[in-house]
């Protein structure tokens, strides 16, 4: 099944919903504009739809394979992974003394949604590699910078996140992974699980990030400091020296993912430098934490995407039923197949939307200069990010699986790959925090903590939207009252937890993830109605192709007639609180 | 050496193509368009030359409204050291006044090798090149599959009917590519920032002295005939009647 970049809804969230021009000259980007975003998009469509999208059901069918020399990749994704990084693309967002473009973190995400469409697995290995090139640009010295970060930039080396251990999961506090000064670098043993893309042979060093503890470090989470571990060590001049003591000892059978090595990974008193300050590890992968778990939730939107495109051709060219006339009918006239094709396609632009608005606030909290505002747009992205990753990629959860629906019995067979972008999506709500910690952080951290104030700002701006549409008379009502009920949804989650969660210790645990959803889907109709009051200015002004805006609106009146009222069970689960979730003993389980 | 390449901003390959409502031409509305895929292999074939050492500049021109700018820079990005926009209101002046105005630019620029696509997927007329030769009395090789260039002589293995010609021609000459030429690169995203800088100098027909003039007169497009429905024969014998008499194609 082929794949083709949503140029079309890309280029107007771009200019219309993001207002990227807008974004770009504040940033003092002058050379960057929406016209040279959608140049940039059209090329890295080129290359995702024509070269790592054939490979999508290759790297299933042969997934990663190890040996004595160490884990070998799916046949063909190093010669791919060879012209992507040769064409640039790593180098989109670093900074330009790196040898990087400088460009948006929205731009970013917007090529990067194309990737993980194409080819989830494989784009796996460039996201982690921003990741690294992301905390060592923060977090390292010069020296480390100068060494490390102009080769992740090119591609040229490939980077990793060791976080996890087998007791080490979702509490990161019991790391037990050691670091031994040894003169200018430490040594470093243990063991890291779950480690994607650990070991490849696409390039010629991998640069490991690693969580340690030193032996003076304090316990729990104050006591654990980030090293750079790299593969093959690298002398000062930038040469490549010996092979550093780490190396994958075995690769994990998976559901999903298969074109993505999932790596146990052992360093026996490995060579690393230390990131930064001692015991700042977990701070320092909190700074990136941001960035992250938006690109996961990125992930979401793009499986989905890929999963409606198949499902919709499929439905073109299925024919079942006859017409009087004896024609055919093809599966896409029948309502409920329209209703499912609806789902995924109101829910993918909604998702689009949220990721896009949610990465431009790293943008403009970057480039604010006014520390108000710049305070502002910080506590936005915050407040942004667990809906980012929770919401869409539990979504994209219920999407893939009507992807599968719309194919019938023809969908649980392999052979259309329906059923691998099922599969691969399954990942989703669970690494990079799982949505039940998305929503811990939502609840507590995002809302909790500041008195519900950021949440607040937020839903202030809904109503604006909502008092915009009223007064511009917009003409479909039932979208104006389907989004003026979810925000009461919302109004009274707050509130209600606002007042409750003091008196009841397990009850933001309780009401966390319906409280998560219940501002995922709220997010997702306030954003498609900006788009549909965008999309009806412009046709009213003669601007743009009205189909493509017509079919927005609608999409948009879709969304909230079908998917938006999910927010009332959502805020009646809050709202019945922790007491029928908690009352059973664990005897009576 | 300098390559003048000439590209055409046309309806995307990928794009099911419509006729207005009023049949009077195809309707480019809101379509996607891109670089026609005979020119963009001519782009990767000058650029090659220029990547060789055989070729020391490559200038790209392209005719239309403001919009061809995109494939103007798209060239660029691939490779091309500047470009030439010649602004004319019409989207497709046809394929005569096309070669009047690249054969004033020829005049101009005295490049040793021009380079274009065979034809442009929208109307497929496969003249402007010949045409262009002819104006300025040039050698000509079109469809090319293989093309070297040594000193002041270009050899061209063309693709004909019968199979495969080898001309040798003396630059300065006009070379059309064929399909089979090379297989286009995928652009660099730092080299779509540098095309950004590159300079792009605009002109006009009247600068240039040449009026274009419709030599043709566009009547009405039709699209083609819907597919009908098949049915089922009893025989070989029926089937053979049926492309006989009811098909005619036998």
């Amino acid at each position: 099944m082929s794949y083709v970049h949503p140029y079309r809804d890309a280029e107007f969230v771009l200019r219309h919903l993001v207002d990227f021009d807008a974004l770009c000259a504040t940033a003092g980007l002058d050379e960057v504009n929406a016209d040279l975003a959608v140049a940039i998009l059209e090329e890295a469509a080129k290359l995702g739809s024509e070269v790592l999208a054939p490979l999508n059901r290759v790297g299933d069918q042969e997934g990663a394979r190890m040996d004595a020399q160490g884990v070998e990749e799916t046949p063909g994704f190093k010669e791919a992974y060879g012209q992507f990084a040769e064409s640039g693309w790593l180098s989109l967002s670093a900074a330009e003394e790196v040898g990087g473009q400088n460009l948006p973190n929205a731009l970013n995400t917007a090529v990067n949604e194309i990737w993980h469409s194409a080819n989830m697995a494989f784009a796996l290995c460039p996201m982690l590699s921003q990741g690294a090139m992301e905390s060592i640009a923060h977090h390292a010295d010069e020296t480390l910078q100068a060494l490390y970060l102009p080769r992740l930039a090119t591609g040229e080396w490939t980077g990793t996140m060791n976080l996890t251990e087998p007791d080490a999961g979702s509490d990161l506090a019991a790391i037990k992974c050691k670091a031994i000064p040894d003169g200018d670098h430490y040594r470093i043993s243990g063991q890291k699980i779950f480690i994607t893309w650990g070991d490849h042979r696409m390039t010629e060093n991998i640069v490991h990030l690693v969580l340690a503890r030193l032996p003076d470090a304090p316990p729990g989470v104050k006591g654990i400091s980030l090293f750079i571990v790299p593969k093959v060590l690298v002398e000062e001049n930038g040469d490549l020296g010996a092979p550093n003591q780490v190396r994958c000892l075995s690769l994990e059978h998976k559901l999903g993912i298969h074109g993505s090595p999932t790596c146990v990974m052992e360093f026996d008193a490995a060579i690393g430098y230390l990131v930064g300050e001692p015991n700042k590890g977990l701070a320092y992968m909190f700074t990136m934490m941001n960035h992250a778990r938006q690109a996961v939730g990125l992930q979401g939107l793009s499986i989905s995407e890929r999963a409606y495109q198949g499902a919709l051709q499929y439905a073109q060219e299925r024919l079942q039923g006859t017409r009087r006339d004896g024609s055919r009918v093809a599966i896409i006239e029948y309502p409920d197949v329209r209703r499912m094709l609806m789902t995924m396609k109101s829910a993918t632009e909604a998702m689009r939307a949220l990721a896009m608005v949610a990465s431009a606030e790293v943008d403009r909290f970057r480039y604010a200069s006014d520390p108000a505002e710049k305070a502002s747009h910080f506590a936005r992205l915050e407040l942004f990010t667990p809906i980012v990753k929770g919401w869409l990629t539990e979504m994209s959860q219920e999407l893939t699986s009507l992807g599968i629906q719309v194919y019938g019995g023809m969908g649980y067979v392999e052979e259309t790959g329906a059923a691998q972008h099922y599969r691969d999506a399954r990942i989703l709500t669970i690494y990079e925090g799982t949505t039940g910690i998305q929503a811990l952080d939502f609840i507590g951290r995002k809302t909790l903590s500041n008195n519900g104030e950021a949440l607040q700002l937020l839903l202030d701006e809904m109503q604006s939207t909502a008092e915009a549409l009223r007064s511009s008379g917009y003409p479909d009502a039932s979208l104006v009252a389907a989004l003026d009920q979810s925000l009461e949804h919302g109004v009274k989650a707050r509130a209600w937890i606002l007042e409750q969660a003091a008196s009841d210790r397990d009850l933001a645990g309780s009401a966390s993830f319906n409280f998560l959803m219940l501002f995922g889907y709220l997010c997702g109709g306030w954003l498609m109605a900006r788009e549909a009051l965008q999309a009806r200015a412009l046709s009213e002004a003669g601007e743009g192709d009205p189909s493509f805006l017509e079919a927005k609106m609608t999409t948009a009146r879709f969304y909230c007639e079908h998917l938006l009222p999910r927010t009332q069970s959502y805020l009646a689960a809050v709202l019945a609180g922790s007491d029928s979730i908690m009352a059973l003993t664990v005897d009576q389980f | 050496m300098k390559v003048l390449v000439a590209v055409k901003r046309v309806i995307d390959y990928n794009v099911k193509v419509r006729v207005k409502p009023d049949h009077s031409n195809v309707d480019l509305a809101n379509v996607k368009m891109s670089i026609n895929p005979f020119c963009e292999i001519a782009v990767e074939e000058a650029v090659r030359l220029k990547e060789s050492g055989a070729a020391s500049e490559v200038v790209v021109v392209s005719i239309g409204p403001k919009s061809v700018q995109d494939q103007i820079r798209a060239a660029m990005a691939m490779g091309a050291d500047r470009g030439i926009w010649i602004e004319t209101a019409e989207t497709d002046l046809g394929a005569l006044s096309i070669a009047r105005l690249l054969a004033q630019v020829v005049r101009d620029e005295q490049p040793g090798l021009v380079l274009l696509g065979k034809q442009s997927i929208d109307s497929d007329n496969n003249q402007t090149g010949q045409m262009l030769a002819a104006m300025l009395d040039y050698p000509q090789a079109t469809f090319a599959s293989k093309l070297t260039v040594t000193g002041d002589e270009a050899e061209v293995t063309r693709e004909i009917d019968g199979g495969l010609q080898t001309l040798a021609l003396k630059l300065p000459a006009v070379v059309t590519t064929d399909l089979r030429l090379n297989e286009p690169r995928y652009i660099k995203l730092p080299d779509i920032m540098k095309a950004k800088r590159k300079p792009l100098a605009q002109t006009s027909p009247e600068t240039l002295g040449v009026t274009p003039s419709a030599g043709l007169k566009l009547l009405s497009v039709e699209p083609p005939a819907e597919r009908q429905g098949g049915v089922m024969v009893e025989s070989v014998a029926a089937l053979v009647d049926a492309l006989k008499n009811q098909a005619r194609v036998l």
